[in-house]
């Protein structure tokens, strides 16, 4: 047993407040939207230059004009506004945005952050990612505990950083971890996914924590 | 003298080079000046340095100019989308200068507000901080406590920027999610060429709904019928 998917989503979705401003990256992070409590504001930024994002249009009101980082097609709300690219990162680099939550390929226990490159296999690019994760006040990484069987917590990254102690907690689908960024405290372990035990989550981690439920 | 032209083979005539550099505006396949870079293809031009966020999808946008290997070196954030692309660089005959994207923006935002150099956090402890002078701010209550890297203003012979409405100035508004890089792009060229969807009269656009002055833009072309595409449609049903 452990979280799904859209529980992992569920859990992320726990670390909005209400008047946050946010930024969700592509895959699981997407999912948090569906999980905003009733009567929680929460404004969405997404960084190719608009704050306010809304839901996917209903089918034929698609707009080529109107899309999200993830180049998908999005609506507006009435607290929506339009900027351009420098406009938006000026909002992130300049910690005006509250909190970041995306996805990644590995994470260290001191914080660093590996989400953009394989050496010598994949060439996409690192997109605002590097620039999130250095200016958003508050970041948290939402990924499988595990990648073909290698844990994806570990001492340290061994793929290319995005950032190098920018990450404040990591929620997997075995449970939850907190990370002081400052590295003056160890990492910790602080939430069990459903029906997932300490031995399990200590056989699947590389990384050294601390257990404190 | 008029800024407009009656086609994109004029609006670029005489400001092409081999080696060039040129920024195209857009995000992905939205507010893309894609006339004007069919235009680029047409001329043969060849080496270009191109500027962009993203390098078009196969045989789309900047995707046509990797197949013509008119391409010599791409400046962006993300080209995730381009198989042609990561085929062209893994086999050594494409360079790419990564940058993040904030960093992307900024760099254009300052070439073209004459700033040759600004510092940011963004990317220390990276490969993108490799070589890069690095700088702390100990006396300042903002920026004490962590380090920052030096980033370079950007600046391309030729901007290639779509607009929504522009008129006979150069005046021009940009619409939604369309605007992305295109309004730092229109400042940080020698000349900027935009493409706009609808074309009217100085005197017709609202001054204070400007979102690019016209000083910025020396060449118009009028594209009222452009294909807009969309990458990912993503839609929900009417009765959830």
């Amino acid at each position: 047993m452990a979280w799904t998917r859209e529980e992992m989503a569920a859990r992320a979705a726990k670390e909005l407040k209400d008047g946050f401003y946010v930024n969700l990256g592509i895959g699981i992070p997407t999912l948090v939207s569906n999980y905003i409590p009733e009567g929680m504001t929460v404004a969405l930024q997404s960084e190719n230059g608009m704050m306010g994002m809304g839901p996917f249009p209903y089918e034929g009101e698609e707009d080529p004009d109107l899309i999200n980082a993830g180049k998908q097609t999005v609506t507006e709300l009435p607290i929506t506004s339009y900027f351009s690219s420098a406009d938006s990162f000026a909002m992130i680099r300049g910690g005006h945005i509250d909190l970041s939550i995306l996805g990644a390929m590995q994470v260290a226990q001191n914080g660093d952050l590996a989400n953009w490159m394989i050496p010598g296999k994949m060439v996409k690019g690192m997109g605002g990612a590097m620039d999130l994760v250095a200016g958003v006040k508050k970041v948290v990484v939402v990924m499988e505990h595990e990648a073909k069987g290698e844990s994806k917590l570990l001492k340290q990254c061994n793929l290319p950083l995005t950032g190098a102690g920018v990450v404040d907690m990591v929620i997997t689908d075995l449970g939850v971890f907190a990370i002081d960024r400052s590295g003056k405290a160890p990492m910790k372990l602080i939430e069990l996914a459903t029906g997932v035990t300490l031995d399990e989550i200590k056989a699947k981690t590389d990384a050294e924590y601390v257990v404190a439920l | 003298m008029g800024k407009v032209y009656s086609d994109a083979t004029a609006a670029l005539a005489g400001i092409l080079k081999d080696g060039m550099t040129i920024m195209a505006g857009g995000f992905g396949l939205c507010g893309v000046a894609e006339t004007l870079v069919d235009a680029i293809k047409e001329s043969g031009v060849k080496n270009l340095t191109v500027i962009s966020n993203n390098a078009g999808v196969d045989g789309i946008h900047l995707g046509k100019l990797l197949e013509t290997r008119q391409i010599k070196k791409m400046i962006s954030s993300y080209v995730g989308e381009n198989k042609i692309f990561a085929q062209q660089y893994l086999a050594g005959e494409l360079e790419l200068e990564f940058t993040p994207q904030g960093t992307l923006s900024e760099r254009i935002r300052a070439g073209g507000a004459g700033i040759p150099a600004f510092f940011t956090a963004t990317g220390v402890g990276t490969v993108i901080a490799e070589g890069k002078e690095v700088r702390e701010f100990p006396n300042s209550p903002r920026f004490a406590g962590r380090k920052y890297i030096m980033e370079t203003g950007l600046w391309a012979d030729v901007a290639l920027v779509h607009a929504w409405k522009g008129d006979t100035e150069g005046n021009l508004v940009y619409r939604k999610t369309a605007r992305n890089f295109n309004p730092m792009m229109a400042t940080a060229a020698t000349v900027t060429v935009a493409q706009v969807e609808n074309l009217v009269q100085a005197g017709e656009i609202e001054p204070d709904q400007i979102h690019t002055p016209g000083i910025y833009v020396k060449r118009l072309l009028h594209v009222p019928n452009v294909i807009k595409r969309i990458e990912n449609r993503t839609t929900r049903k009417r009765n959830s």
